[in-house]
């Protein structure tokens, strides 16, 4: 049984459909990319799955662990061990990095059924953590966010995760905005928390990060279709002749009088 | 008659009875300003609405109430135990307790020993030095302001604080106020002076309650005289009964180099209205005036600010934040002088709102007078709900959906808790705060 089963979805904003029949089956184990252009849907799909409510889904469905997603709150979805790198992470003014965190473990643990940490297991876990993804500890005292610059912002996201331990992990453009240097603590703090119990999606246009992060399966997102998935070789095909090729290929309606067609 | 003649002859009538108690000393210069203080009272009447300064702030139900304006302290009943709620939850330091507006010695705590510092009664401080009546109660800025002049004209206690030339104080100074009434709507109206002499540094914590259910009207003036290079940090903490009315006036004076904080913090009372306003006397001084309000139901809380920029080179910052919830109404009023030749003034205004339900309302004004031309000045307001991309933020990463409504609302208010440097009223503030924002909601008595 997959992790993550996506089934026929469609979704969009008030009337306006985004999303046109998404399938897409993610195993344990197992890392995803899914690429594409500007305003092909990739936050929409991100967003969907971690339960944002300006999406509708208007048809089809989502299993995650055997379950219907769909019916769980945003929180519930955390809590079963989804979790969503935000491609432009909130700032939060007036709530400490540290605070924001043990609340969320805390909520976490709870609904597992497993002990709550107290402040000083809380802070042992987290000076771990940080060495995995080379994290700055001035940052923790911080307010969420707040005054980060994009790359601390993105880190921000991925220690999140480190310390969170999801099961399903999406990873929304964690690579914009990175310098090398960046990307490839990034990419090394994913691949430590990688294990066979667990999966990864990663979204993103460029193919860069795909250097560190190897995916197993590479899918290309196109106006709220995915039109093509193959191998890692496929990111290495885009980077060359970017995503024209593919629309002929899957003999897609032209992107424009498609467009058209869904207003 | 109408309403507000019949009000006047009420007072007129408290007046008269309140001068025959006082025998003899109706001919000490004391005296004099209480009949000032009435005559004003009596020539302007209550205010309403059709006045700018009461435009969003109707107190008709306070000029519609014959308040018996309480002489004594009824401190018959009140024990230690009902100062609890006002209290700052430690033994020792310097609590100076005033039950309807007068000093209880018995429930007041004062060290034996403070080198430099005069604290207690007010009504004390004038027995023992008439002259400071002239000297500082006379200069009161806000004379023309009935609810300062209704408190002139029956001036009798209230707190006195002074802090010599070049002493600090460490500890801060507890001015807990507590109505206490029967059935009689009672008006309370404490008058507290505080003197900081030249680089003296002292802090002074207001506290307003009322014991009971009983209606009453606390009409406090506070004023607040910081000298050459002193500093003084003036927290208030409102948390009268949700029957009651509370007017509260604060005027202070810096001195050049001074310098002067104040946070109010508003959470109780029907009816609520703060003026604070600060004068500079003096070049390079600086003012920070930081403002909490947390209501809901039918409270009206309504702060007026003035900060007057009358000496050049000084620099004032405000941050006004309010929390309102049912049908609550938040009124802002901040308004800044710069005179002609306060150059190089730097002033700096906010005025944040969070409105948790639909009919909570907030009517604010910044009001910026600038006669000056080399200044800088910026104000800014924000009226609005939750940020729900911060909510989804919060939930995404397990947190309820209550939890993070709760979490951001109090991330909002504590941001002017966190400016409260004596730490237990801080520590206080957390945990009032804690309990009043939960469940998405502000709560009231819990
Ligand atoms: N909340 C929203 N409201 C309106 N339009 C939206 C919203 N979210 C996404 N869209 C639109 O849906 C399309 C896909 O957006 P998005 O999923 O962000 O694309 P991508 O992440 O692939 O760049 C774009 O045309 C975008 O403008
Ligand atoms: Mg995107």
């Amino acid at each position: 049984m997959s992790l993550l089963e996506v089934r026929n979805l469609h979704a969009g904003v008030q009337g306006n459909a985004i999303l046109e029949g998404i399938n897409l089956s993610v195993g344990k184990g197992e890392i995803h990319a899914i690429m594409g252009p500007n305003g092909s849907g990739k936050s929409t799909l991100a967003g969907v799955l971690a339960g944002r409510e300006a999406y509708v889904v208007t048809e089809g469905e989502v299993l995650y662990q055997g379950k219907d997603l769909l019916g769980l709150s945003p929180e519930e979805r955390a809590r079963e061990g989804l979790f969503l790198a935000f491609q432009y992470p909130v700032e939060i003014p007036g709530v400490t990095n540290m605070y924001f965190l043990k609340a969320a473990l805390n909520a976490i643990r709870k609904h597992r059924g497993i002990e709550e940490l107290d402040a000083m297991e809380f802070i042992a876990l987290v000076k771990e953590k940080m060495k995995v993804i080379d994290f700055d500890q001035s940052l923790l005292n911080r307010p969420v966010n707040e005054g980060f610059s994009g790359g601390e912002k993105k880190r921000n996201e991925i220690f999140q995760m480190a310390v969170l331990d999801p099961t399903l992990a999406i990873l929304d453009e964690t690579d914009s905005g990175l310098d090398i240097d960046a990307l490839r603590i990034v990419a090394e703090g994913v691949n430590r928390l990688r294990s066979p119990e667990n999966a990864v999606v990663v979204v993103t246009h460029y193919q860069r990060l795909l250097n560190y992060i190897v995916p197993d399966f590479v899918h290309v997102l196109i106006d709220g279709r995915i039109v093509k998935s193959g191998g890692k070789e496929l990111a290495l095909v885009l980077e060359e002749k970017g995503y024209d090729w593919i629309r002929e290929e899957s003999g897609d309606v032209p992107a424009d009088a498609h467009a058209a067609g869904s207003k | 008659m109408n309403a507000s003649t019949e009000t006047k002859d009420w007072y007129a009538g408290r007046f008269a009875r309140f001068e025959e108690g006082l025998n003899g000393a109706s001919q000490s210069p004391l005296h004099a300003l209480r009949r000032a203080g009435f005559a004003a009272f009596a020539a302007k009447g209550f205010p309403t609405t059709a006045e700018e300064e009461w435009r969003f702030t109707n107190v008709s139900p306070i000029a519609a109430t014959q308040f018996q304006p309480a002489f004594d302290c009824e401190e018959s009943g009140v024990t230690e135990p009902d100062l609890r709620p006002w209290s700052l939850g430690r033994t020792g330091g310097i609590v100076l307790v005033l039950i309807n507006g007068h000093f209880s010695g018995g429930l007041s705590s004062i060290p034996a020993s403070l080198p430099g510092v005069s604290v207690g009664s007010l009504a004390a401080a004038l027995a023992r030095d008439p002259a400071l009546a002239e000297r500082y109660l006379a200069s009161a800025r806000g004379g023309g302001d009935t609810f300062t002049a209704l408190n002139t004209a029956f001036l009798v206690d209230g707190a006195f604080v002074r802090v010599d030339d070049g002493v600090t104080l460490q500890e801060p100074v507890h001015i807990l106020s507590l109505a206490s009434t029967g059935g009689t709507p009672l008006l309370v109206q404490p008058r507290h002076l505080v003197i900081a002499g030249k680089g003296a540094r002292l802090s002074v914590v207001e506290t307003y309650g009322g014991r009971g259910p009983g209606v009453y009207l606390t009409n406090a003036v506070t004023e607040i005289f910081v000298g050459e290079g002193g500093g003084v940090e003036h927290d208030t903490l409102q948390m009268e009964n949700l029957n009651s009315y509370h007017v509260g006036t604060t005027l202070i004076s810096l001195k050049g180099k001074a310098s002067f904080t104040s946070n109010a913090i508003n959470l109780g009372g029907a009816l609520v209205r703060n003026n604070v306003s600060a004068l500079f006397q003096g070049e390079h001084a600086e003012c920070t005036l930081n403002g909490l309000s947390v209501a809901t139901g039918t409270q009206l809380v309504d702060n007026h600010t003035v900060i007057d920029h009358a000496s050049p080179r000084c620099e004032s910052h405000e941050l006004y934040k309010a929390v309102l919830d049912g049908s609550a109404r938040g009124v802002f009023n901040g308004k800044i002088f710069v005179r002609q030749d306060a150059q190089k003034t730097d002033a700096k205004q906010t005025n944040k709102t969070l409105l948790l339900s639909d009919e909570a309302t907030i009517d604010t004004k910044p009001q910026l007078e600038i006669f000056a031309d080399d200044v800088k000045c910026t104000h800014g307001a924000t009226v609005g709900q939750l940020d729900e991309e911060q909510v989804f933020y919060l939930r995404a990463r397990g947190i309820g959906a209550t939890e993070a409504r709760d979490l951001l609302t109090f991330a909002f208010a504590t941001d002017v808790i966190n400016r409260v440097h004596v730490d237990a009223l801080r520590e206080k503030l957390d945990v009032l705060l804690h309990t009043r924002l939960r469940q998405g909601r502000v709560n009231l008595e819990v």
